[in-house]
């Protein structure tokens, strides 16, 4: 869950601390900018908190109650993530920032592009790159969908549409994602929406190399 | 369970048996409790004991479990699956008992912006165990759906359910709305919601906040039996 960075702090480095559904555009969008692995350190909580939010804030606080102090500054990569504010007073006990938004699906498309597809169906079930990777484990081992298939309407009935905001342009996660709508009944819409604001993370680190 | 295990639930004395059915709930038995509810029915017991001990007595500790994390949503769900088995029995019959144990009427409802509706079905569920009369109005509701029900069925309880943090919100449109007209003193308020909590409820005005299905359903109970012993005592 947790790893142990306390060897290799630098009190000049920044933590950014992260849901698991993002350590991959997270590394991605470091080697992008070089200079901001030496400026940065990466850290994530497991992913599967997706489907039990009661657990982000807690485990925020239990990360940087142990790691905070080894930094010059932390950024939380998560929006409010189902927390109903409980994880903004962990980030404030800590001085920290977190990216802006209700969830990640409104960061990635970006809150006007995010309103209008709620706002054209309300029933919309979102998929991102890292859940359409992991759709057996999230989604369907971790809503117990496996051994408990009948509760799909328990959980689905109210939704109509499956849309896809994708990070990057995969052809293999998009049948992906189009199969998994064939399969829930779904209507399917793609939208290839990047990683939107993620990059805030990194906001106010000056890079000499850029 | 293993043919060795299995046995037949007639051969356990009463309190062995609403254990047995409290256990088999736990574990989303739902045949295991239906069939078990009617054993009990068939040794002459009342429908509401039925109900009261061993079907809300074991969603109880469902809730409890759910609350200290032991239990997820998927185990819960099977829970209420299986109390629903049960229910399914119980209903009719307390439908037409001729003694009257309503605690009275309760609207509940998700908010406008908001479609999820699984703690809402449960919530709605353990008040049915308890007794009340539920008006579920569904998903998605504005402010006037909730207004209307009110003026039709002249609930003792209105009950606001949100999981996003962008739709809770929206109970402080209906809590002002209530008091605007008037209603606040006749209708008690309650609200839930995966990401709601004791403060949020305070700042809206909601006297109210249900943690979980079962916690909800006791405070629904006890506001009633609260306000009965005030009559009482007048």
């Amino acid at each position: 869950m947790y790893t142990d960075n306390k060897n290799n702090v630098d009190l000049k480095k920044r933590l950014v601390l992260g849901c698991g559904a993002l350590v991959y555009d997270l590394v991605d969008l470091i080697k992008q900018n070089p200079g901001l692995s030496e400026l940065v350190d990466l850290q994530c909580l497991p992913a599967s908190w997706h489907n039990k939010p009661q657990l982000i804030a807690p485990g925020v606080d239990k990360y940087l109650s142990k790691n905070a102090d080894n930094y010059s500054d932390v950024y939380i990569a998560y929006a409010d993530c189902g927390t109903g504010g409980e994880l903004d007073r962990v980030i404030n006990k800590y001085n920290a920032k977190r990216i802006g938004g209700s969830h990640c699906y409104e960061f990635f498309a970006g809150t006007k592009l995010f309103n209008e597809l709620s706002e054209q169906e309300l029933g919309t079930f979102y998929l991102t790159d890292y859940l359409v990777k992991n759709f057996q484990k999230i989604i369907i081992q971790g809503l117990g969908l496996d051994k408990h298939p009948e509760l799909f309407e328990v959980y689905f009935s109210n939704y109509k549409k499956l849309v896809y905001l994708a990070q990057t342009d995969n052809e293999r996660w998009q049948k992906e994602a189009s199969r998994y709508a064939q399969d829930f009944g779904f209507e399917y819409e793609y939208r290839l929406v990047g990683t939107g604001n993620l990059d805030t993370v990194f906001n106010g680190i000056e890079l000499a190399t850029i | 369970m293993n043919e060795e295990d299995d046995f037949d639930l007639n051969e356990l004395d009463d309190k062995e048996l609403v254990e047995q059915i409290q256990d088999d709930l736990y574990d989303g038995l739902d045949e295991e409790v239906t069939e078990g509810t009617e054993i009990l029915l068939s040794r002459g017991w009342d429908a509401n004991d039925v109900l009261g001990e061993a079907l809300v007595g074991g969603m109880k500790i469902v809730g409890i479990d759910f609350r200290d994390g032991i239990l997820f949503v998927p185990e819960v769900l099977k829970c209420a699956g299986a109390m629903k088995g049960g229910m399914g029995i119980l209903r009719p019959i307390l439908a037409e008992s001729a003694e009257d144990t309503s605690l009275g009427k309760f609207v509940i409802g998700t908010v406008k912006g908001d479609i999820h509706d699984i703690g809402k079905n449960l919530v709605g569920m353990m008040l049915e165990g308890s007794g009340f009369e539920v008006i579920d109005l569904g998903i998605n509701n504005p402010v006037e759906n909730y207004l209307q029900a009110i003026d039709e069925h002249g609930p003792v309880i209105l009950g606001m359910s949100a999981l996003l943090t962008t739709t809770m919100p929206y109970m402080g449109v209906v809590v002002e709305e209530m008091e605007k007209r008037g209603l606040r003193k006749d209708v008690h308020i309650m609200c839930g919601g995966a990401p709601l909590n004791q403060e949020f409820a305070d700042a809206i005005g909601v006297p109210a906040y249900g943690r979980d299905a079962a916690r909800s359903s006791e405070m629904a109970e006890d506001h009633v039996l609260s306000l009965r012993n005030k009559r009482v005592h007048r």
